[in-house]
């Protein structure tokens, strides 16, 4: 349904995106993960053909982005965003569903945005989760077949944005695709069939959230020793990046604490000033880019 | 069978119906496009209203005036401000998204401004005849109100090129810097026959001269045919067309390229 074929998008000499081939197909929910200036937001414009690719293909629906007919196949709730402020709530929304040939009947659109005590509520009046649901309700009102949400949570508060994840988990899967960008992993894992991981615009990791959480369920493991053994140890527990900021500090990466912690115990070696703290999503992506391994912590 | 688009019409009439809301909604705007050329008319129109002036009464001239200069006001700023603030807060942007035409959006705005204009101008003419300064003739306001609404797409289409050219911030301010001197210069204000010889030399070749011999005329005062006021009134919206392309074109390439 969406397609990049070979796509590089420059701002300048910055590549936001270089050379992406992306097949997104199905009823699926998709979310691209990647931290700051990845990419996901200039991939998100560019399905919506808010920007051209300087050069590849996009295609959505085998149409141009550019095109009426995908736009009106299309949802899209952006990260810079506005809405008419002095209209209510339902203005809005019933505006927007003149866009569309069949839109969703303005009651169900209520009702899953959670908007429906909000109704007649002016747009300037509304908080920043409740003008979240409302670019929600936007989106979702031509009853699109591909569903495109940009950073849906951000800026919003714990309760706004578990509310937001639960409303996009009732609309995905209705026979439409929903694309969505997130800084977090939790929040892809929650809802996605599938994750692509996006780093200073490339794809470095695409499959189901089981394969990528597989890529932070390591460990960062912190200790002090003034043991001769403790290498020999940590390379039986099989770490990775080892790294002795001081000759009796020991830095590494694991996805099995225990068996690390096992290992030294059982060789009597005696440890002071243990941490063990999970590694980042940034550095799971230091690590896919191959850049892991220089990375100093 | 499915409709592939959604049908143009319900689609323009709801952008029409919103930014009729929008003036209704955000007073400022709207009262002091009604009230300034109202307050106006009372203090120069009214006190010397029945003076014979130009083969009509100085009232109706004047009231003819300030009907142009309400007209032409709303003209420049329903658009310019109204683009501007749209780019400003992203609204365009999530528009762009949708499948809204842009025929449907211009529509509404361009029939939200006339309607707004003839209200203005109704409301204008009744001040007039209510303070006994100014009676015109049925068809003497129709004359007025098609003659300023026709005459006023070039003011339409130069609002819009600001509109794409101007920050948020700094839209109103070139909308003044456009439309005081434009009216003034243009014997609006005060009678081209009161200003200095330099105005009068260059206000023949302004565009509100031209609309203000529209309104004239339509209240009984010798002016030049109406054909060549609407002549110049069409070469200008050409240029202004121009500009306007230009700066929608260079906004697409920096916002949307």
């Amino acid at each position: 349904m969406i397609a990049f074929e070979k796509v590089t998008k420059r701002y300048g000499s910055v590549a936001a995106l270089d050379r992406v081939d992306l097949r997104l197909e199905g009823d699926q929910t998709v979310a691209i993960l990647g931290p700051n200036g990845a990419g996901k937001t200039t991939a998100i414009s560019l399905m919506l053909g808010l920007r051209h690719p300087t050069s590849g293909i996009v295609r959505v629906l085998g149409y141009d982005p550019r095109d009426v007919r995908a736009h009106t196949a299309i949802g899209a709730m952006l990260q810079t965003s506005g809405v008419p402020g002095y209209l209510s709530v339902r203005e809005a929304i019933d505006l927007f569903r003149t866009y569309y040939p069949q839109p969703l009947p303005i009651s169900q659109i209520l009702a899953t945005a959670g908007l429906h005590t909000l109704e007649r509520a002016r747009v300037t009046t509304l908080s920043g989760g409740e003008l979240q649901r409302l670019y929600f309700a936007l989106a979702i009102c031509g009853d699109p077949r591909v569903l495109l949400l940009d950073e849906p949570t951000v800026g919003l508060d714990v309760e706004a944005r578990r509310g937001m994840l639960r409303t996009i988990r009732t609309i995905a899967g209705e026979g439409r695709m929903v694309v969505l960008t997130t800084h977090y992993l939790e929040e892809a894992d929650a809802l996605a069939d599938r994750i692509i991981v996006l780093n200073h615009g490339c794809i470095v990791a695409d499959g189901p959230p089981s394969q990528i959480k597989a890529y932070v369920a390591r460990k960062r493991l912190a200790f002090r020793s003034s043991s001769a053994q403790v290498p020999e140890a940590l390379h039986a527990a099989g770490i990775s990046q080892l790294e002795q900021p001081d000759e009796h500090v020991f830095n590494c990466v694991t996805e099995q604490p225990e068996r690390v912690l096992y290992e030294l115990f059982s060789r009597g070696i005696d440890i002071s000033d243990l941490t063990v703290t999970g590694a980042s999503l940034e550095e799971a992506f230091l690590a896919l880019t191959g850049s892991g391994e220089s990375h100093a912590a | 069978m499915q409709r592939e688009l959604a049908p143009l019409f319900p689609m323009a009439s709801a952008q029409t119906r919103t930014e009729l809301v929008r003036l209704l909604r955000m007073p400022a705007f709207t009262a002091i496009s009604i009230a300034l050329p109202i307050m106006f008319y009372a203090f120069f129109g009214v006190p010397q209203a029945h003076i014979h002036y130009q083969s009509t009464t100085a009232g109706l001239y004047i009231l003819g005036s300030f009907s142009a200069y309400a007209v032409l006001s709303i003209a420049l700023f329903s658009f310019g401000a109204s683009v501007a603030a749209e780019r400003g807060t992203g609204a365009t942007r999530l528009m762009r998204a949708t499948p809204l035409r842009r025929s449907a959006y211009f529509f509404g705005k361009v029939v939200a401004a006339l309607c707004f204009s003839a209200v203005a101008v109704t409301l204008l003419v009744l001040f007039a005849i209510v303070t006994n300064s100014a009676h015109p003739s049925l068809s003497m306001f129709l004359n007025l109100l098609g003659d300023l609404l026709l005459g006023c797409i070039p003011f339409i289409v130069l609002g819009f090129a600001v509109g794409y050219l101007a920050s948020i911030n700094s839209a109103i301010a070139v909308l003044n810097l456009i439309n005081l001197p434009l009216a003034f210069a243009s014997g609006l204000f005060v009678p081209l026959t009161e200003l200095p010889k330099w105005v009068r030399m260059v206000a023949p070749y302004l565009p509100t001269y031209h609309y203000g011999q529209l309104a004239w005329g339509a209240m009984g005062a010798p002016v030049e045919p109406a054909l060549r006021s609407f002549l110049w009134l069409a070469g200008y919206a050409i240029v202004f067309l121009a500009v306007a392309l230009r700066a929608y074109h260079r906004d697409e390439r920096k916002e949307f390229a």
